[in-house]
């Protein structure tokens, strides 16, 4: 008897463990592991929240349950006694819920405003929504760039937001929750990274054809770091001289002559006054995903997107160009050399 | 036998329809029953597309990164499916239940206006086959300027922009061609026959009650049916303007909700949540009303604080206008409305507590009978709390931030709304499917029934929970494969499934009890209400006299007196009071008149989906056939003869 109730305990735990490794796999959208101060003091009232959840759960199936076993009709069941109400026992199941919401609702109310804070020494960081990317600029810095917002380590961060086309949502659940990107409209959102990491992104609000492809990472460096990251963002890059004949300078000719520059702007090899459509390529290299985050860096998924940017994300702006295989290794070896 | 009596031959410009059975009758029928009926059969068809539309959506997130549909595709499916389970499901299988049941439980022959009441359903009818046609003649696309890798087959070219519609992406600069107009305008038209029925059952309530059936002794359905028709009443007027600027918007250049012309996308969601929220609460109260009858019954005991539940339901119903904004808790809104939205949103939770723990009080103590309809209020109990207490969670607005636009809470609202409502309706469908057909349903299969869908239910919706926290955003077509979520997305597709399966085996007892179930007596559940009363089926006449109502659960009371502790004990005079009752009301003994079965509401409804089309394609023709089946409708409906009555002349022999 007992080695079977041994042997079930162990089944159990199997059971439990592959439950488990299922849970705690990394998630990297995760809401509940924050890594900064915002998104801790969302997660605290959060747990808060759900305990007080689970106590009224427990008592509230708790109670189902029981009466439905104690009262379960039986043969010799009497006629239950016709109660028709009680008014002392309905004010307090009116009164009790009260009091625990206005509990819930004191530091409700002080985080609303608390997030809602600009920080004092924060960094402003413009966010601008695309259908289906995020685009960063740095009005202290000079700087535009796309995808990956790269943010100094612990230092708030003041984001000021607005859409070009229709509504989005950024959201960085490790460091905060949503906030729309509307257009015609500022939003603001502060975020703040414990210490340097990588976080991931994700446009919240339903956005269209490719809604679900247009995330984007959060890179925090250490200020000196950071500090490094900015100069070389403000550098403009080197174009290369037409009389090279390297792939990436073949590359350089592709980008210039095959349509590109409608959209893609290079700071120091297609400059342009005003924005364009399509994100700054300047600095290309050095960000670890394009499309929208959609993908990884790496030449395999570029000969992808040049080939059939629609087949990645539908709907997208950027058009087939009909691109040679030759020119789409010497565009993919030029981007390569945009550190 | 039946007597028509002769026309007045100068009033005679149409004949007034007067098949009894076949297709015809049921056309032209203006019987509160048929409608209620048909209302629920094309109800349950439209559940049963929508359900098809959520496996197709589970099946394309089983996997991460999956192609089995395309964007275009997937973004038409939730759409749809969101629109079909709200607006062609749940609040048309609310309405088979009002049209049904709220004459009989308030002793009347048929509602206020029995025209009216076809009108409506026959516009619902029009409605939603004109919202489906845009899978024939839609078109859906890339926003100006955009590419896609492929053609839109037909299932892309339904509505794409959500149920929600969100400006501008639902505009025609980022959702061009026609189906966004079919969404529109298919909405309008629901509308117009939801607000058709809100009137309808408003007056009926007030003017049609029986004798002695005062207002706080009506049943708690009648209630939540007087408290829908008030939320429809005065939410869809707002949807109905905000549609009509959307269809501006798309169709005449207007610039209501768009930055570039001045208009504001946030006036959209304030204007499409104020609608929206109390909406939630159109959904969610006919099933309050539903237990709140099947509870009592089962457990042979009355309502616990029948007042306190009837005002919370209305409190609720008020509060439910208050509360809009804490769908944009994310949006562009300051600190102090997220705070009094906040704390508005905590409010509403009262009320509905206060619902909770008055039903539990009805169950204790009670001797509780098992059965399927009491099955599935219970469940229907357990799986509100689970959606009620998620919603508290969002009242935490900060929370909400992190929570809102994933699948957190798309597992919410449907422990709200399939927990919730859709469990409350399948406890009434079993409960009242004697008094409907006379048969008694298959309790194996119900059990089996509800067993499955339980089980289903929680494995589809629980593990979003989770997914939701750990950052599966809605409306996903695809999700990363390093984002971990595939475990759950599994698991979730398995639990629809078995929510389909559920489904047949419901199917399978409807259709089989029909046909072949044991004949129902006309009070099998020793019940309380006044519906009880009249022979099962329900005969066409309802009561063959009015019944006269001296308290609260006025049937009950004429079965049972209490003892000196307060125990039911039943009335030696019961067994005979109810053989009388059937004697009676099967043979009537007074002359019996019902309205006429007229052609006019489904002409006048046939005029609606034509202007639609005239709207989308601009189209002068399609627009005067439209009116033109308005006009004759309009006028055949004004100068039909009211002197010709079909009087029920049944003697008593």
């Amino acid at each position: 008897m007992l080695v079977k109730k041994i042997f079930k305990l162990k089944n159990l735990r199997y059971v439990l463990l592959v439950f488990l490794s299922a849970c705690i796999e990394d998630a990297p959208l995760d809401s509940l592991s924050p890594e900064g101060p915002y998104a801790r003091s969302i997660d605290e009232l959060f747990w808060i929240t759900f305990w007080i959840a689970v106590v009224i759960f427990v008592i509230v199936q708790g109670a189902l349950l029981l009466s439905v076993f104690v009262y379960k009709e039986k043969p010799d069941s009497p006629e239950p006694k016709q109660i028709h109400g009680n008014t002392k026992l309905e004010i307090l199941w009116t009164v009790i819920p009260v009091l625990i919401l206005a509990a819930i609702a004191v530091p409700t109310v002080r985080t609303i405003f608390d997030l809602a804070r600009e920080p004092e020494n924060a960094l402003k960081i413009e966010v601008i929504g695309h259908q289906w990317w995020f685009e960063y600029k740095y009005p202290d810095y000079g700087i535009t760039t796309a995808n990956v917002l790269v943010i100094p380590a612990d230092r708030p961060v003041r984001l000021e937001m607005w859409s070009n086309d229709v509504l989005h949502n950024y959201w960085v659940p490790k460091l905060n929750g949503k906030r729309y990107l509307v257009p015609g409209q500022t939003t603001y959102l502060n975020l703040h990274a414990d210490s340097p990491n990588e976080f991931w992104a994700q446009c919240g609000e339903y956005c269209g054809l490719s809604h679900s492809k247009m995330r984007g990472r959060v890179l925090s460096l250490s200020q000196s770091d950071f500090d490094a990251w900015v100069k070389n963002e403000q550098r403009d890059a080197t174009a290369f001289s037409t009389d090279d004949l390297s792939l990436a300078a073949e590359g350089q000719q592709v980008y210039l002559n095959a349509g590109c520059t409608q959209c893609h702007v290079i700071n120091g090899v297609w400059d342009v006054q005003g924005d364009r459509i399509a994100p700054n390529l300047t600095h290309f290299a050095n960000r670890n995903v394009f499309a929208g985050a959609a993908l990884k860096n790496n030449p395999e998924n570029l000969t992808k997107w040049l080939a059939n940017p629609a087949e990645i994300k539908p709907g997208t702006f950027m058009p087939n160009l009909e691109l040679t295989e030759s020119e789409i290794n010497a565009l993919i070896a030029y981007l390569e050399t945009l550190k | 036998m039946t007597k028509i009596i002769e026309p007045n031959k100068q009033s005679n410009i149409f004949k007034r329809p007067s098949s009894e059975t076949g297709i015809w009758s049921w056309i032209t029928t203006v019987d509160h029953k048929r409608i209620g009926i048909m209302y629920g059969y094309a109800a349950f068809f439209f559940l049963l597309i929508g359900g098809l539309e959520a496996l197709i959506l589970r099946i394309q997130l089983s996997q991460p990164d999956n192609n089995f549909l395309t964007a275009a595709e997937y973004n038409a499916m939730f759409t749809m499916h969101g629109t079909t389970m709200i607006f062609l499901a749940i609040m048309p299988i609310s309405a088979a239940f009002f049209n049904y049941l709220l004459p009989l439980q308030i002793g009347a022959r048929d509602v206020a206006f029995p025209r009216l009441n076809a009108l409506s359903f026959w516009i619902f009818i029009f409605g939603g086959a004109f919202l489906y046609s845009t899978f024939i003649f839609g078109t859906a696309g890339a926003p100006e300027g955009g590419y896609l890798a492929e053609e839109v087959g037909w299932l892309g070219s339904a509505p794409n922009g959500g149920w929600f519609g969100y400006q501008p992406n639902a505009g025609m600069k980022y959702s061009p061609g026609t189906a966004m107009d079919y969404w529109a305008i298919g909405l309008q038209i629901l509308g117009i026959a939801s607000l058709i029925s809100a009137f309808n059952f408003i007056t009926t309530i007030i003017n049609m009650r029986t004798k002695g059936m005062r207002f706080m002794r009506m049943p708690v359905f009648t209630w939540m049916t007087f408290a829908v028709s008030f939320l429809l009443a005065f939410s869809l007027p707002i949807i109905a303007i905000a549609l009509f600027y959307v269809t501006f918007d798309r169709k005449f250049g207007t610039t209501f909700f768009l930055t570039e012309g001045g208009g504001d996308p946030v006036l959209w969601q304030h204007l499409f949540w104020l609608f929206g929220h109390p909406e939630v609460y159109i959904l969610i109260l006919p099933a309050f009303g539903i237990v709140s009858e099947v509870l009592p019954t089962f457990a042979r005991k009355p309502l616990f604080g029948y007042a306190a539940i009837v005002f919370a339901g209305f409190g609720i119903a008020f509060i439910g206008f208050g509360v809009w904004a804490h769908h944009m808790f994310a949006s562009a809104i300051s600190p102090v409305a997220q705070a009094g939205f906040g704390l508005s949103t905590m409010v509403i939770a009262v009320p509905t507590g206060v619902k909770i723990f008055n039903w539990l009080g009805t169950i204790w103590g009670g001797k509780i009978k098992l059965n399927t309809p009491m099955l599935f209020s219970l469940g229907f109990i357990g799986m509100f709390v689970i959606g009620g207490l998620s919603g508290v969670t969002h009242s935490v607005v900060p929370a909400d931030t992190q929570q809102t636009d994933t699948y957190y809470i798309v597992a919410h609202f449907h422990y709200v709304l399939f927990g919730g409502a859709l469990f409350g309706i399948f406890s009434g469908l079993y409960y009242w499917f004697p008094k409907v057909w006379g048969k008694m349903y298959n309790e194996t299969l119900g059990k089996i029934h509800f067993w499955l869908m339980l089980i289903g239910f929680n494995l589809t919706f629980g593990p979003m929970h989770w997914l939701g926290l750990q950052g599966q955003v809605r409306r996903t077509w695809v999700y990363a494969e390093e984002t971990n979520l595939q475990f759950w997305n599994i698991i979730v597709t398995i639990g629809a499934f078995i929510i389909a399966v559920s489904i047949i085996v419901f199917m399978i007892n409807w259709i089989f009890s029909k046909r072949n179930g044991e004949k129902a007596p006309f009070d099998p559940w020793d019940a309380r209400t006044i519906e009880w009363t009249i022979p099962s089926p329900t005969p066409v006449w309802n009561f063959s006299k009015a019944p006269e109502v001296k308290s609260l659960d006025d049937f009950w009371h004429a079965k049972y007196e209490e003892d000196e502790e307060g125990r039911a004990v039943r009335k030696e005079s019961a067994d005979q009071m109810l053989l009388d009752l059937e004697e009676e009301g099967l043979n009537p003994t007074e002359n019996i008149v019902l309205p006429n079965p007229s052609y006019f509401p489904i002409v006048l409804a046939a005029g609606l989906p034509f202007l639609g089309y005239a709207v989308i394609y601009k189209s002068i023709p399609l627009a005067l056939v439209g009116a033109l089946l308005l006009l004759i409708g309009g006028f055949g409906w004004g100068t039909e003869p009211l002197e010709e009555e079909v009087e029920e002349n049944l003697e008593h022999e």
